[in-house]
Protein backbone atom coordinates (compact mmCIF):
# COMPACT_ATOMS: atom_id res chain seq x y z
CA UNK A 1 0.00 0.00 0.00
CA UNK A 2 1.15 3.50 -0.81
CA UNK A 3 2.43 5.69 1.98
CA UNK A 4 -0.08 8.24 3.30
CA UNK A 5 0.76 11.30 5.43
CA UNK A 6 -1.76 12.71 7.88
CA UNK A 7 -3.93 15.16 5.91
CA UNK A 8 -4.13 18.75 7.13
CA UNK A 9 -7.40 19.60 5.37
CA UNK A 10 -10.41 17.93 3.83
CA UNK A 11 -9.15 18.90 0.36
CA UNK A 12 -5.77 17.30 1.08
CA UNK A 13 -7.50 14.15 2.40
CA UNK A 14 -9.44 13.78 -0.86
CA UNK A 15 -6.42 14.73 -2.95
CA UNK A 16 -4.32 11.94 -1.39
CA UNK A 17 -7.02 9.39 -2.18
CA UNK A 18 -8.55 10.64 -5.46
CA UNK A 19 -6.05 13.11 -6.90
CA UNK A 20 -8.76 15.78 -7.01
CA UNK A 21 -6.24 18.59 -7.49
CA UNK A 22 -4.73 16.86 -10.52
CA UNK A 23 -8.19 16.30 -11.94
CA UNK A 24 -9.13 19.91 -11.38
CA UNK A 25 -5.92 21.07 -13.05
CA UNK A 26 -6.31 18.84 -16.10
CA UNK A 27 -10.04 19.35 -16.59
CA UNK A 28 -10.47 22.99 -15.58
CA UNK A 29 -7.69 25.24 -14.35
CA UNK A 30 -5.20 24.28 -17.05
CA UNK A 31 -7.61 23.33 -19.81
CA UNK A 32 -6.96 26.18 -22.21
CA UNK A 33 -9.65 27.89 -24.29
CA UNK A 34 -8.79 30.48 -26.97
CA UNK A 35 -9.91 34.06 -26.27
CA UNK A 36 -10.92 34.61 -29.89
CA UNK A 37 -14.36 32.97 -29.74
CA UNK A 38 -17.96 34.18 -29.54
CA UNK A 39 -21.24 33.14 -27.91
CA UNK A 40 -21.67 30.26 -30.40
CA UNK A 41 -18.89 28.46 -28.52
CA UNK A 42 -21.22 28.19 -25.51
CA UNK A 43 -23.65 25.85 -27.29
CA UNK A 44 -21.89 22.76 -25.92
CA UNK A 45 -22.57 23.90 -22.37
CA UNK A 46 -26.14 24.84 -23.32
CA UNK A 47 -26.59 21.28 -24.64
CA UNK A 48 -25.06 19.71 -21.52
CA UNK A 49 -27.42 21.75 -19.32
CA UNK A 50 -30.41 20.85 -21.50
CA UNK A 51 -29.51 17.17 -21.27
CA UNK A 52 -29.38 17.57 -17.48
CA UNK A 53 -32.85 19.17 -17.54
CA UNK A 54 -34.18 16.27 -19.65
CA UNK A 55 -32.68 13.76 -17.22
CA UNK A 56 -34.15 15.39 -14.10
CA UNK A 57 -37.63 16.01 -15.57
CA UNK A 58 -37.53 12.46 -16.99
CA UNK A 59 -36.87 10.97 -13.55
CA UNK A 60 -40.03 12.58 -12.18
CA UNK A 61 -42.13 11.49 -15.18
CA UNK A 62 -40.80 7.95 -14.75
CA UNK A 63 -42.32 7.72 -11.26
CA UNK A 64 -45.89 7.83 -12.58
CA UNK A 65 -45.65 6.72 -16.21
CA UNK A 66 -47.09 3.24 -16.94
CA UNK A 67 -45.61 1.42 -19.95
CA UNK A 68 -48.80 -0.49 -20.74
CA UNK A 69 -50.93 -0.01 -23.86
CA UNK A 70 -54.11 0.28 -21.75
CA UNK A 71 -52.66 2.61 -19.11
CA UNK A 72 -49.95 4.68 -20.81
CA UNK A 73 -52.17 7.36 -22.31
CA UNK A 74 -54.05 8.05 -19.07
CA UNK A 75 -50.93 7.85 -16.93
CA UNK A 76 -49.55 10.77 -18.94
CA UNK A 77 -52.65 12.78 -19.73
CA UNK A 78 -54.54 12.19 -16.52
CA UNK A 79 -52.22 11.06 -13.71
CA UNK A 80 -49.18 13.19 -14.51
CA UNK A 81 -51.07 16.17 -15.91
CA UNK A 82 -53.97 16.32 -13.43
CA UNK A 83 -53.08 14.46 -10.25
CA UNK A 84 -49.35 14.64 -9.62
CA UNK A 85 -48.34 17.90 -7.93
CA UNK A 86 -46.39 19.88 -10.55
CA UNK A 87 -46.57 16.85 -12.87
CA UNK A 88 -47.50 19.24 -15.69
CA UNK A 89 -44.24 21.11 -15.06
CA UNK A 90 -42.08 18.02 -15.60
CA UNK A 91 -44.02 17.08 -18.70
CA UNK A 92 -43.84 20.53 -20.27
CA UNK A 93 -40.17 20.91 -19.34
CA UNK A 94 -39.42 17.48 -20.84
CA UNK A 95 -41.36 18.14 -24.05
CA UNK A 96 -39.97 21.64 -24.60
CA UNK A 97 -36.40 20.54 -23.80
CA UNK A 98 -36.72 17.57 -26.20
CA UNK A 99 -37.66 19.98 -28.98
CA UNK A 100 -35.28 22.84 -28.15
CA UNK A 101 -32.32 20.49 -27.72
CA UNK A 102 -32.50 19.85 -31.48
CA UNK A 103 -32.52 23.57 -32.25
CA UNK A 104 -29.31 23.93 -30.23
CA UNK A 105 -27.81 20.80 -31.81
CA UNK A 106 -28.42 22.27 -35.27
CA UNK A 107 -26.86 25.62 -34.23
CA UNK A 108 -23.90 23.74 -32.71
CA UNK A 109 -23.50 21.69 -35.93
CA UNK A 110 -23.69 24.61 -38.31
CA UNK A 111 -21.28 26.60 -36.13
CA UNK A 112 -18.83 23.72 -36.53
CA UNK A 113 -19.38 23.64 -40.29
CA UNK A 114 -18.99 27.40 -40.66
CA UNK A 115 -15.72 27.64 -38.74
CA UNK A 116 -14.27 24.38 -40.10
CA UNK A 117 -14.10 22.87 -36.61
CA UNK A 118 -14.13 19.31 -38.01
CA UNK A 119 -10.76 19.55 -39.75
CA UNK A 120 -7.12 18.68 -39.13
CA UNK A 121 -7.17 16.68 -35.90
CA UNK A 122 -10.76 17.51 -34.99
CA UNK A 123 -12.37 14.75 -37.08
CA UNK A 124 -13.28 12.64 -34.06
CA UNK A 125 -15.01 15.59 -32.40
CA UNK A 126 -17.25 15.86 -35.46
CA UNK A 127 -17.85 12.10 -35.74
CA UNK A 128 -18.65 11.68 -32.03
CA UNK A 129 -20.95 14.70 -32.34
CA UNK A 130 -22.82 13.12 -35.24
CA UNK A 131 -23.12 9.86 -33.26
CA UNK A 132 -24.66 11.96 -30.49
CA UNK A 133 -27.09 13.40 -33.03
CA UNK A 134 -28.12 9.86 -34.02
CA UNK A 135 -28.47 8.84 -30.36
CA UNK A 136 -30.55 11.95 -29.57
CA UNK A 137 -32.75 11.22 -32.61
CA UNK A 138 -33.36 7.66 -31.38
CA UNK A 139 -34.02 9.01 -27.88
CA UNK A 140 -36.53 11.55 -29.21
CA UNK A 141 -38.31 8.95 -31.34
CA UNK A 142 -38.54 6.34 -28.56
CA UNK A 143 -39.79 8.99 -26.13
CA UNK A 144 -42.43 10.06 -28.64
CA UNK A 145 -43.90 6.53 -28.50
CA UNK A 146 -44.52 6.60 -24.76
CA UNK A 147 -47.73 8.70 -24.40
CA UNK A 148 -49.32 6.13 -26.79
CA UNK A 149 -51.42 8.67 -28.65
CA UNK A 150 -52.33 8.57 -32.33
CA UNK A 151 -49.08 10.20 -33.48
CA UNK A 152 -47.05 7.90 -31.22
CA UNK A 153 -48.69 4.85 -32.73
CA UNK A 154 -48.58 5.91 -36.37
CA UNK A 155 -45.09 7.36 -36.24
CA UNK A 156 -44.07 4.03 -34.68
CA UNK A 157 -45.81 2.16 -37.51
CA UNK A 158 -44.27 4.25 -40.30
CA UNK A 159 -40.73 4.42 -38.90
CA UNK A 160 -40.50 0.69 -38.09
CA UNK A 161 -41.83 -0.05 -41.59
CA UNK A 162 -38.72 1.67 -42.98
CA UNK A 163 -36.75 -1.36 -41.78
CA UNK A 164 -38.50 -3.57 -44.34
CA UNK A 165 -36.04 -1.84 -46.73
CA UNK A 166 -38.58 -1.14 -49.49
CA UNK A 167 -38.83 -3.81 -52.16
CA UNK A 168 -36.69 -6.19 -50.14
CA UNK A 169 -39.88 -6.78 -48.10
CA UNK A 170 -38.05 -7.70 -44.90
CA UNK A 171 -41.31 -7.94 -42.95
CA UNK A 172 -39.72 -10.43 -40.56
CA UNK A 173 -37.24 -7.73 -39.48
CA UNK A 174 -40.06 -5.26 -38.88
CA UNK A 175 -42.03 -7.81 -36.83
CA UNK A 176 -38.86 -8.64 -34.90
CA UNK A 177 -38.27 -4.99 -34.03
CA UNK A 178 -41.89 -4.58 -32.94
CA UNK A 179 -42.27 -7.96 -31.27
CA UNK A 180 -45.68 -8.13 -32.92
CA UNK A 181 -47.36 -7.69 -36.30
CA UNK A 182 -48.23 -4.12 -35.36
CA UNK A 183 -47.00 -1.76 -32.62
CA UNK A 184 -48.51 -3.24 -29.44
CA UNK A 185 -47.52 -4.11 -25.87
CA UNK A 186 -44.14 -5.67 -26.72
CA UNK A 187 -43.31 -2.62 -28.84
CA UNK A 188 -44.25 -0.11 -26.15
CA UNK A 189 -42.30 -1.88 -23.40
CA UNK A 190 -39.12 -2.27 -25.44
CA UNK A 191 -39.17 1.34 -26.59
CA UNK A 192 -39.76 2.35 -22.97
CA UNK A 193 -36.61 0.39 -22.03
CA UNK A 194 -34.64 2.03 -24.85
CA UNK A 195 -35.84 5.49 -23.85
CA UNK A 196 -35.14 5.31 -20.13
CA UNK A 197 -32.07 3.09 -20.03
CA UNK A 198 -30.13 1.93 -23.06
CA UNK A 199 -30.09 5.11 -25.16
CA UNK A 200 -29.47 7.51 -22.22
CA UNK A 201 -26.52 5.33 -21.15
CA UNK A 202 -25.22 5.42 -24.74
CA UNK A 203 -25.66 9.21 -24.82
CA UNK A 204 -23.70 9.66 -21.60
CA UNK A 205 -20.89 7.46 -22.93
CA UNK A 206 -20.86 9.42 -26.20
CA UNK A 207 -20.73 12.74 -24.33
CA UNK A 208 -17.61 11.41 -22.58
CA UNK A 209 -16.17 10.45 -25.98
CA UNK A 210 -17.08 13.87 -27.43
CA UNK A 211 -15.33 15.74 -24.59
CA UNK A 212 -12.34 13.38 -24.75
CA UNK A 213 -11.96 13.96 -28.51
CA UNK A 214 -11.80 17.70 -27.82
CA UNK A 215 -9.03 17.60 -25.21
CA UNK A 216 -5.95 17.17 -27.43
CA UNK A 217 -6.86 19.19 -30.57
CA UNK A 218 -8.42 21.90 -28.36
CA UNK A 219 -11.34 24.18 -29.18
CA UNK A 220 -11.20 25.94 -32.57
CA UNK A 221 -11.37 29.76 -32.71
CA UNK A 222 -13.08 32.43 -34.79
CA UNK A 223 -10.20 32.83 -37.23
CA UNK A 224 -8.94 29.26 -37.34
CA UNK A 225 -5.61 30.51 -35.92
CA UNK A 226 -3.13 27.74 -35.19
CA UNK A 227 -2.42 28.45 -31.51
CA UNK A 228 0.65 27.08 -29.69
CA UNK A 229 -1.25 26.19 -26.55
CA UNK A 230 1.84 25.44 -24.44
CA UNK A 231 3.45 28.79 -25.22
CA UNK A 232 0.24 30.74 -24.64
CA UNK A 233 -0.48 28.79 -21.44
CA UNK A 234 3.01 29.68 -20.16
CA UNK A 235 2.27 33.38 -20.73
CA UNK A 236 -1.01 33.03 -18.87
CA UNK A 237 0.56 31.19 -15.94
CA UNK A 238 3.40 33.72 -15.67
CA UNK A 239 0.75 36.38 -15.04
CA UNK A 240 0.82 37.94 -18.50
CA UNK A 241 -2.87 37.19 -19.07
CA UNK A 242 -3.41 40.17 -21.38
CA UNK A 243 -0.85 38.99 -23.93
CA UNK A 244 -1.87 35.34 -23.79
CA UNK A 245 -4.23 34.11 -26.51
CA UNK A 246 -5.84 31.64 -24.10
CA UNK A 247 -7.80 31.59 -20.87
CA UNK A 248 -8.52 28.76 -18.43
CA UNK A 249 -11.71 26.75 -18.91
CA UNK A 250 -12.66 27.36 -15.28
CA UNK A 251 -13.42 29.80 -13.94
CA UNK A 252 -12.58 32.21 -16.82
CA UNK A 253 -14.41 30.65 -19.74
CA UNK A 254 -17.09 28.98 -17.59
CA UNK A 255 -18.28 32.38 -16.38
CA UNK A 256 -18.94 33.45 -19.99
CA UNK A 257 -20.43 30.06 -20.79
CA UNK A 258 -22.83 30.30 -17.89
CA UNK A 259 -23.85 33.80 -18.94
CA UNK A 260 -24.99 32.42 -22.31
CA UNK A 261 -26.66 29.51 -20.49
CA UNK A 262 -28.53 32.01 -18.30
CA UNK A 263 -29.84 33.91 -21.34
CA UNK A 264 -30.83 30.60 -22.92
CA UNK A 265 -32.66 29.47 -19.77
CA UNK A 266 -34.74 32.66 -19.75
CA UNK A 267 -35.84 31.79 -23.30
CA UNK A 268 -36.31 28.13 -22.33
CA UNK A 269 -38.53 28.79 -19.32
CA UNK A 270 -40.47 31.39 -21.28
CA UNK A 271 -41.36 28.55 -23.66
CA UNK A 272 -42.11 26.13 -20.83
CA UNK A 273 -44.52 28.44 -19.05
CA UNK A 274 -46.11 30.43 -21.86
CA UNK A 275 -45.52 28.71 -25.17
CA UNK A 276 -45.19 24.96 -24.62
CA UNK A 277 -47.91 24.01 -27.15
CA UNK A 278 -45.49 23.82 -30.09
CA UNK A 279 -43.90 20.78 -28.45
CA UNK A 280 -47.23 18.96 -27.94
CA UNK A 281 -48.89 17.73 -31.12
CA UNK A 282 -52.70 18.02 -30.82
CA UNK A 283 -53.20 14.73 -32.70
CA UNK A 284 -51.29 12.94 -29.94
CA UNK A 285 -54.04 13.86 -27.47
CA UNK A 286 -56.18 11.15 -29.13
CA UNK A 287 -55.42 7.66 -27.76
CA UNK A 288 -53.66 5.25 -30.15
CA UNK A 289 -56.05 3.51 -32.54
CA UNK A 290 -54.69 0.92 -34.96
CA UNK A 291 -57.72 1.22 -37.23
CA UNK A 292 -57.72 4.99 -37.83
CA UNK A 293 -54.81 6.76 -39.53
CA UNK A 294 -54.58 10.50 -38.77
CA UNK A 295 -55.19 12.68 -41.84
CA UNK A 296 -51.57 13.83 -41.96
CA UNK A 297 -48.66 11.99 -40.42
CA UNK A 298 -45.65 14.24 -40.01
CA UNK A 299 -42.71 14.04 -37.66
CA UNK A 300 -41.64 16.67 -35.14
CA UNK A 301 -40.04 19.74 -36.75
CA UNK A 302 -36.46 18.53 -36.24
CA UNK A 303 -36.97 15.46 -38.44
CA UNK A 304 -38.86 17.27 -41.21
CA UNK A 305 -35.85 17.92 -43.45
CA UNK A 306 -34.93 14.24 -43.70
CA UNK A 307 -38.62 13.25 -43.99
CA UNK A 308 -38.91 15.61 -46.97
CA UNK A 309 -35.95 13.89 -48.62
CA UNK A 310 -37.80 10.57 -48.28
CA UNK A 311 -41.16 11.80 -49.49
CA UNK A 312 -40.98 13.05 -53.09
CA UNK A 313 -39.43 9.90 -54.56
CA UNK A 314 -40.77 6.41 -55.27
CA UNK A 315 -40.41 3.98 -52.36
CA UNK A 316 -36.95 2.51 -53.00
CA UNK A 317 -35.28 5.67 -54.28
CA UNK A 318 -36.85 7.60 -51.40
CA UNK A 319 -35.37 5.15 -48.90
CA UNK A 320 -31.93 5.37 -50.50
CA UNK A 321 -32.07 9.19 -50.49
CA UNK A 322 -33.21 9.10 -46.85
CA UNK A 323 -30.38 6.74 -45.85
CA UNK A 324 -27.93 9.01 -47.70
CA UNK A 325 -29.21 12.06 -45.79
CA UNK A 326 -28.85 10.23 -42.45
CA UNK A 327 -25.20 9.27 -42.85
CA UNK A 328 -23.68 11.89 -45.12
CA UNK A 329 -23.02 14.52 -42.44
CA UNK A 330 -20.74 12.04 -40.63
CA UNK A 331 -18.50 12.02 -43.71
CA UNK A 332 -18.03 15.81 -43.77
CA UNK A 333 -14.37 15.83 -42.52
CA UNK A 334 -13.43 13.53 -45.42
CA UNK A 335 -15.59 15.09 -48.13
CA UNK A 336 -14.16 18.56 -47.47
CA UNK A 337 -10.85 18.32 -49.35
CA UNK A 338 -9.61 21.82 -48.55
CA UNK A 339 -6.66 22.21 -46.12
CA UNK A 340 -7.97 25.58 -44.85
CA UNK A 341 -9.37 25.78 -41.32
CA UNK A 342 -10.93 29.22 -41.56
CA UNK A 343 -14.47 30.62 -41.42
CA UNK A 344 -16.58 29.83 -44.50
CA UNK A 345 -16.68 33.48 -45.64
CA UNK A 346 -12.94 33.28 -46.46
CA UNK A 347 -13.17 30.00 -48.32
CA UNK A 348 -14.08 30.62 -51.98
CA UNK A 349 -17.01 28.52 -53.21
CA UNK A 350 -17.47 26.88 -49.82
CA UNK A 351 -18.93 30.19 -48.62
CA UNK A 352 -21.84 29.70 -51.02
CA UNK A 353 -22.02 25.99 -50.24
CA UNK A 354 -22.51 26.70 -46.54
CA UNK A 355 -25.36 29.16 -47.03
CA UNK A 356 -26.96 27.04 -49.77
CA UNK A 357 -26.95 24.02 -47.42
CA UNK A 358 -28.41 26.03 -44.54
CA UNK A 359 -31.18 27.56 -46.68
CA UNK A 360 -31.90 24.22 -48.38
CA UNK A 361 -32.40 22.51 -45.03
CA UNK A 362 -34.77 25.26 -43.92
CA UNK A 363 -36.75 24.89 -47.18
CA UNK A 364 -36.87 21.09 -46.73
CA UNK A 365 -38.11 21.59 -43.16
CA UNK A 366 -40.87 23.96 -44.30
CA UNK A 367 -41.98 21.70 -47.18
CA UNK A 368 -41.95 18.62 -44.92
CA UNK A 369 -44.67 20.23 -42.80
CA UNK A 370 -46.94 21.07 -45.76
CA UNK A 371 -49.25 18.53 -47.44
CA UNK A 372 -47.52 16.80 -50.38
CA UNK A 373 -49.44 18.49 -53.18
CA UNK A 374 -49.02 20.93 -56.07
CA UNK A 375 -46.23 23.49 -55.94
CA UNK A 376 -45.04 22.34 -52.48
CA UNK A 377 -44.34 18.85 -53.88
CA UNK A 378 -42.23 20.39 -56.63
CA UNK A 379 -40.31 22.70 -54.28
CA UNK A 380 -39.73 19.72 -51.96
CA UNK A 381 -38.40 17.59 -54.81
CA UNK A 382 -36.07 20.35 -56.00
CA UNK A 383 -34.81 20.99 -52.46
CA UNK A 384 -34.17 17.25 -51.98
CA UNK A 385 -32.22 17.10 -55.24
CA UNK A 386 -30.27 20.23 -54.26
CA UNK A 387 -29.37 18.58 -50.92
CA UNK A 388 -27.95 15.52 -52.67
CA UNK A 389 -26.27 17.66 -55.34
CA UNK A 390 -24.55 19.88 -52.75
CA UNK A 391 -22.94 16.85 -51.12
CA UNK A 392 -21.82 15.50 -54.49
CA UNK A 393 -20.08 18.76 -55.46
CA UNK A 394 -18.51 19.35 -52.03
CA UNK A 395 -15.31 17.33 -52.67
CA UNK A 396 -14.86 19.07 -56.04
CA UNK A 397 -15.32 22.68 -54.92
CA UNK A 398 -13.16 22.17 -51.81
CA UNK A 399 -10.44 20.52 -53.89
CA UNK A 400 -10.38 23.61 -56.14
CA UNK A 401 -10.08 25.93 -53.15
CA UNK A 402 -6.78 27.86 -52.95
CA UNK A 403 -4.59 27.12 -49.96
CA UNK A 404 -4.51 30.18 -47.70
CA UNK B 1 6.07 -19.77 -18.49
CA UNK B 2 6.78 -20.41 -22.15
CA UNK B 3 5.17 -18.53 -24.99
CA UNK B 4 3.24 -21.39 -26.59
CA UNK B 5 1.59 -22.19 -23.29
CA UNK B 6 0.64 -18.54 -22.76
CA UNK B 7 -0.59 -18.34 -26.34
CA UNK B 8 -2.71 -21.43 -25.83
CA UNK B 9 -4.23 -19.95 -22.67
CA UNK B 10 -5.08 -16.79 -24.57
CA UNK B 11 -6.70 -18.68 -27.44
CA UNK B 12 -8.64 -20.95 -25.07
CA UNK B 13 -9.90 -17.94 -23.15
CA UNK B 14 -10.83 -16.19 -26.39
CA UNK B 15 -12.65 -19.26 -27.73
CA UNK B 16 -14.71 -19.75 -24.56
CA UNK B 17 -15.53 -16.04 -24.39
CA UNK B 18 -16.43 -16.07 -28.10
CA UNK B 19 -18.82 -18.99 -27.71
CA UNK B 20 -20.37 -17.23 -24.72
CA UNK B 21 -20.76 -13.99 -26.68
CA UNK B 22 -22.44 -15.76 -29.62
CA UNK B 23 -24.77 -17.58 -27.20
CA UNK B 24 -25.64 -14.34 -25.43
CA UNK B 25 -26.35 -12.59 -28.75
CA UNK B 26 -28.63 -15.44 -29.81
CA UNK B 27 -30.50 -15.25 -26.49
CA UNK B 28 -30.87 -11.47 -26.93
CA UNK B 29 -32.18 -11.91 -30.48
CA UNK B 30 -34.70 -14.52 -29.30
CA UNK B 31 -35.86 -12.26 -26.47
CA UNK B 32 -36.84 -9.63 -29.05
CA UNK B 33 -38.85 -12.17 -31.11
CA UNK B 34 -42.64 -11.93 -31.07
CA UNK B 35 -44.04 -14.12 -28.25
CA UNK B 36 -45.71 -17.45 -29.06
CA UNK B 37 -48.99 -16.05 -27.76
CA UNK B 38 -48.66 -13.18 -30.25
CA UNK B 39 -47.68 -15.45 -33.11
CA UNK B 40 -50.34 -18.09 -32.45
CA UNK B 41 -52.45 -17.65 -35.52
CA UNK B 42 -55.29 -15.27 -34.89
CA UNK B 43 -58.32 -16.40 -36.91
CA UNK B 44 -60.99 -13.88 -37.74
CA UNK B 45 -64.32 -15.04 -39.15
CA UNK B 46 -66.35 -12.53 -41.12
CA UNK B 47 -69.94 -13.05 -42.20
CA UNK B 48 -70.03 -11.12 -45.47
CA UNK B 49 -73.72 -11.73 -46.29
CA UNK B 50 -74.71 -8.61 -44.35
CA UNK B 51 -72.30 -6.29 -46.23
CA UNK B 52 -73.97 -3.51 -48.23
CA UNK B 53 -72.82 -2.76 -51.79
CA UNK B 54 -70.09 -0.12 -52.21
CA UNK B 55 -69.84 0.36 -48.43
CA UNK B 56 -66.42 -0.37 -46.99
CA UNK B 57 -66.40 -2.63 -43.93
CA UNK B 58 -63.22 -2.64 -41.84
CA UNK B 59 -62.49 -5.75 -39.79
CA UNK B 60 -59.43 -6.53 -37.66
CA UNK B 61 -57.07 -9.46 -38.11
CA UNK B 62 -53.79 -9.83 -36.21
CA UNK B 63 -53.96 -6.18 -35.25
CA UNK B 64 -54.27 -5.09 -38.87
CA UNK B 65 -57.31 -3.52 -40.51
CA UNK B 66 -58.98 -5.69 -43.17
CA UNK B 67 -60.97 -4.04 -45.94
CA UNK B 68 -64.12 -5.86 -47.07
CA UNK B 69 -65.91 -4.27 -50.02
CA UNK B 70 -68.97 -5.74 -51.73
CA UNK B 71 -68.93 -4.52 -55.33
CA UNK B 72 -71.95 -3.36 -57.30
CA UNK B 73 -72.87 -5.02 -60.59
CA UNK B 74 -71.71 -1.91 -62.48
CA UNK B 75 -68.32 -2.00 -60.79
CA UNK B 76 -67.87 -5.67 -61.69
CA UNK B 77 -68.98 -5.07 -65.29
CA UNK B 78 -66.38 -2.30 -65.71
CA UNK B 79 -63.47 -4.43 -64.44
CA UNK B 80 -60.54 -5.71 -66.48
CA UNK B 81 -58.80 -9.09 -66.18
CA UNK B 82 -56.34 -8.05 -63.48
CA UNK B 83 -59.14 -6.64 -61.35
CA UNK B 84 -61.37 -9.70 -61.81
CA UNK B 85 -58.54 -12.00 -60.76
CA UNK B 86 -58.42 -10.37 -57.31
CA UNK B 87 -62.17 -10.68 -56.64
CA UNK B 88 -63.26 -13.12 -53.96
CA UNK B 89 -66.66 -14.59 -54.81
CA UNK B 90 -68.92 -15.50 -51.93
CA UNK B 91 -72.36 -16.86 -52.82
CA UNK B 92 -72.24 -15.19 -56.24
CA UNK B 93 -71.28 -11.69 -54.96
CA UNK B 94 -67.92 -10.11 -55.81
CA UNK B 95 -65.81 -8.93 -52.87
CA UNK B 96 -62.52 -7.17 -52.45
CA UNK B 97 -60.84 -8.39 -49.28
CA UNK B 98 -57.39 -6.98 -48.51
CA UNK B 99 -55.16 -5.79 -45.69
CA UNK B 100 -56.02 -2.10 -45.34
CA UNK B 101 -52.48 -0.83 -45.06
CA UNK B 102 -50.88 1.24 -47.79
CA UNK B 103 -48.04 -0.77 -49.32
CA UNK B 104 -45.86 2.33 -49.17
CA UNK B 105 -45.43 2.92 -45.44
CA UNK B 106 -48.43 1.32 -43.78
CA UNK B 107 -51.01 4.08 -43.37
CA UNK B 108 -54.71 3.22 -43.77
CA UNK B 109 -56.12 4.54 -47.06
CA UNK B 110 -59.65 5.96 -47.01
CA UNK B 111 -62.40 4.65 -49.32
CA UNK B 112 -64.10 7.21 -51.57
CA UNK B 113 -67.55 5.87 -52.48
CA UNK B 114 -68.14 8.41 -55.27
CA UNK B 115 -64.89 7.51 -57.05
CA UNK B 116 -64.90 3.86 -55.91
CA UNK B 117 -61.22 4.04 -55.02
CA UNK B 118 -58.87 4.37 -52.05
CA UNK B 119 -56.75 7.41 -51.24
CA UNK B 120 -53.89 7.36 -48.73
CA UNK B 121 -53.60 10.69 -46.89
CA UNK B 122 -50.01 10.17 -45.78
CA UNK B 123 -48.15 10.38 -49.06
CA UNK B 124 -50.93 10.64 -51.63
CA UNK B 125 -51.02 7.05 -52.96
CA UNK B 126 -54.21 5.70 -54.59
CA UNK B 127 -55.70 2.22 -55.18
CA UNK B 128 -58.70 1.16 -57.27
CA UNK B 129 -61.68 -0.79 -55.88
CA UNK B 130 -59.75 -4.05 -56.38
CA UNK B 131 -56.88 -2.74 -54.27
CA UNK B 132 -54.56 -2.26 -57.26
CA UNK B 133 -52.19 0.70 -56.92
CA UNK B 134 -52.89 3.50 -59.41
CA UNK B 135 -50.95 6.52 -58.08
CA UNK B 136 -47.41 6.54 -56.63
CA UNK B 137 -45.70 6.19 -54.16
CA UNK B 138 -47.12 2.66 -53.46
CA UNK B 139 -45.68 0.25 -56.01
CA UNK B 140 -47.75 -2.79 -55.13
CA UNK B 141 -51.45 -3.63 -54.73
CA UNK B 142 -52.95 -4.03 -51.25
CA UNK B 143 -52.02 -7.42 -49.80
CA UNK B 144 -54.64 -10.17 -49.70
CA UNK B 145 -54.58 -12.01 -46.35
CA UNK B 146 -54.82 -15.83 -46.19
CA UNK B 147 -58.54 -16.66 -46.38
CA UNK B 148 -60.97 -19.55 -46.71
CA UNK B 149 -64.54 -19.19 -47.95
CA UNK B 150 -67.10 -21.33 -46.14
CA UNK B 151 -70.73 -20.68 -47.06
CA UNK B 152 -71.37 -16.98 -46.43
CA UNK B 153 -68.40 -16.57 -44.14
CA UNK B 154 -64.73 -15.88 -44.79
CA UNK B 155 -62.13 -17.13 -42.31
CA UNK B 156 -58.93 -15.05 -42.25
CA UNK B 157 -55.66 -16.73 -41.28
CA UNK B 158 -56.50 -20.03 -42.99
CA UNK B 159 -55.36 -20.84 -46.52
CA UNK B 160 -58.35 -22.06 -48.56
CA UNK B 161 -58.42 -23.43 -52.12
CA UNK B 162 -59.10 -20.07 -53.80
CA UNK B 163 -56.33 -18.40 -51.80
CA UNK B 164 -53.82 -21.08 -52.81
CA UNK B 165 -54.72 -20.61 -56.48
CA UNK B 166 -54.30 -16.84 -56.16
CA UNK B 167 -50.94 -17.38 -54.47
CA UNK B 168 -49.76 -19.71 -57.26
CA UNK B 169 -50.64 -17.12 -59.89
CA UNK B 170 -48.69 -14.49 -57.94
CA UNK B 171 -51.65 -12.29 -57.02
CA UNK B 172 -51.16 -12.18 -53.30
CA UNK B 173 -48.25 -9.85 -52.87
Amino acid sequence: MAHFEKANSLNEWFDQRLGVNTLQRVLAKEYWIPKDINFLWAMGMVLAITFGILLISGIFLLMYYQPNVDLAFDSVNYTIMQEVGFGWLWRHVHAVAASVVFLIIYIHMFTGIYYGSYKKGRELIWISGMLLFVAFSAEAFSGYMLPWGQMSYWAGMVITNLFSAGSLELNGVVEWIRGDYVPAQAFLTRFFMLHVLLIPVAIMALIGFHFGALRLPHVNNQNGTDIDFEEEAAKYKSGNKAASKVIAFANDFMSKDMFVVAVYLVFFFYLVFWNYAFAMDPVNFDPADGLVTPAHIYPEWYFLWSYEILRPFSKDIGLIAFAFAQVIFVMLPFLDRSPNTVPANRRGLFKFWFWAMLVDMIVLTAMGKLPPAGIFSTIGLVAALVFIGLWLVLPIITKLEKKL
Amino acid sequence: MNQTRRGFMGKAFGAVAGVGAVGALYAMKRSWDPLPSVKAAGFTTIDVSSCAENKLVVEKWRGKPIFVLRKTAEMVAAQDEAQNARDIIVEGAHFMIAIGLCTHLGCIPAYREDKTDFKCACHGGEFDSSGINTVLPPEKPLLIPPFKVTGSTVVLGEEGEVYKKMKESGLIA
